[in-house]
C-alpha cells in the first residue's frame, strides 16, 4: 500500500473515523517489516494490538461451583448413615427379641420338669391311699 | 415397578441437562477469550482476570434461562464483565489493597525508566495502563477486539458518537506519549 494511503488512514485512525477493515489495513501494513522510519511508533502500537489479541484463558471453566458439590455429598452421607443406624436398630432389636425367646423356653422347660416331678409325687401319695383303704375297710354309710 | 419407571426419568432429566449444557457451551465458549482480556485489561494481574472469567461464566450458566431474551449473548456477557470488574476494583479501592495498588505503581515507574526503548509492546502497555478507565476500556474493545462502534455503543449503553469522542482523545494520547518516548530514546 501506498505510503501516502496510509498516512491519511492514520490520520483518519486518530480521530476514530476509520472503519474496522480500514483499521486492519494498518495492521497488516506495521506487520510488515519495512515500514516509513517515521512511522516506527505506530509499528509498536499496531503490533502491540495485533499481539494482545492472541491471548487465550486456558483454564477449564467449571459451571458448578464446588459449594453444591460437597452439599449433596453431605446429603447423601448423612442418609447413609441414617439407613445404617435404623437398620442396625432393627438388628439389634431382633438380636434382643431372640435372646428373651430363648430365656422363655428355657424357663418354660424348668416350670414344666418341676411340674413333672409333682405330678411323681402326687402318683406315690395316691400308691399310699389305695393301700391305706385296703388296710382300713371304709365305714359304711 | 415403581423403581423402574423412577430411574428412568432420572435419566431422561439428566440426558435433558446435559444437552442445555453444551448448546449453552456453543453459545458462550466462542467469546471467552475477550471476556478473559477484558478483565485482564481492567484488573491487570492474570490471576484476577482468571477468577474474574470463572465467576463470569459462572453467573451466566446461573442465568441462562434469560440469555435467550438477548439477540447479543456476546454483547451483554462483556456489558457483564465491565460491571464486574469495575465492583471488583470499587471494592479494592475501599479496602486496604490500594495502599498495594500504589506501591506496586511505583515501582512500575521505576520500572519503566529502565525498561529499554527496543521493547515496545511493554511501553505501550504502560500507556494504555495510565489511560482513564474508561478510554482504556473502548481502545480495549475497538483496537485490540475490534468491535463495530455499534456493538461496542450496546456494551457500554453509550451513543456512538460519543465513543469516537473517547476513543479518539485515548489514540492521540498514546500516540504523543509514543512520540516522547522515542525521542527521548534517540536524544
Amino acid at each position: 500500500m501506498e505510503l501516502a494511503n496510509i498516512e491519511k488512514l492514520l490520520d483518519k485512525y486518530l480521530n476514530a473515523e476509520t472503519t474496522v477493515a480500514e483499521e486492519k489495513e494498518l495492521r497488516n501494513y506495521f506487520s510488515e517489516k519495512n515500514v516509513a522510519p517515521h512511522l516506527q511508533e505506530y509499528q509498536m502500537l499496531f503490533n502491540y494490538f495485533s499481539a494482545e489479541k492472541e491471548e487465550k484463558y486456558t483454564k477449564t471453566i467449571h459451571l458448578k461451583s464446588q459449594k453444591s458439590k460437597w452439599k449433596w455429598l453431605s446429603i447423601a452421607a448423612s442418609l447413609i448413615l441414617m439407613a445404617s443406624v435404623y437398620t442396625g436398630y432393627q438388628k439389634n432389636q431382633q438380636v434382643k427379641a431372640e435372646k428373651v425367646y430363648a430365656e422363655t423356653l428355657t424357663a418354660l422347660g424348668m416350670l414344666s420338669e418341676n411340674l413333672n416331678k409333682g405330678n411323681d409325687a402326687i402318683a406315690q401319695l395316691q400308691e399310699f391311699e389305695t393301700t391305706t383303704n385296703k388296710i382300713f375297710k371304709q365305714p359304711k354309710k | 415397578m415403581y423403581l423402574n419407571r423412577h430411574t428412568n426419568e432420572n435419566d431422561k432429566s439428566y440426558t435433558k441437562l446435559k444437552m442445555n449444557q453444551s448448546e449453552f457451551l456453543n453459545i458462550v465458549i466462542p467469546f471467552k477469550d475477550k471476556v478473559f482480556r477484558l478483565a485482564k485489561r481492567l484488573l491487570v494481574s492474570t490471576e484476577e482476570a482468571e477468577d474474574a472469567t470463572q465467576e463470569l461464566y459462572f453467573k451466566l450458566w446461573k442465568n441462562k434461562s434469560k440469555l435467550k431474551d438477548y439477540n447479543n449473548v456476546e454483547a451483554f456477557a462483556m456489558t457483564m464483565t465491565k460491571n464486574y470488574c469495575f465492583d471488583r476494583l470499587k471494592s479494592k479501592q475501599a479496602s486496604n489493597l490500594t495502599l498495594v495498588h500504589s506501591n506496586y505503581k511505583e515501582n512500575d515507574t521505576s520500572l519503566q525508566n529502565r525498561v529499554e526503548l527496543n521493547d515496545s509492546v511493554s511501553i505501550v502497555h504502560q500507556l494504555i495502563e495510565n489511560l482513564p478507565e474508561q478510554q482504556k476500556l473502548i481502545i480495549q474493545l475497538r483496537d485490540i477486539e475490534q468491535y463495530e462502534y455499534d456493538e461496542i455503543a450496546e456494551m457500554l449503553n453509550l451513543k456512538p458518537t460519543a465513543i469516537r469522542v473517547t476513543l479518539s482523545r485515548a489514540r492521540k494520547t498514546i500516540k504523543e506519549q509514543l512520540i516522547k518516548q522515542h525521542n527521548y530514546g534517540i536524544s
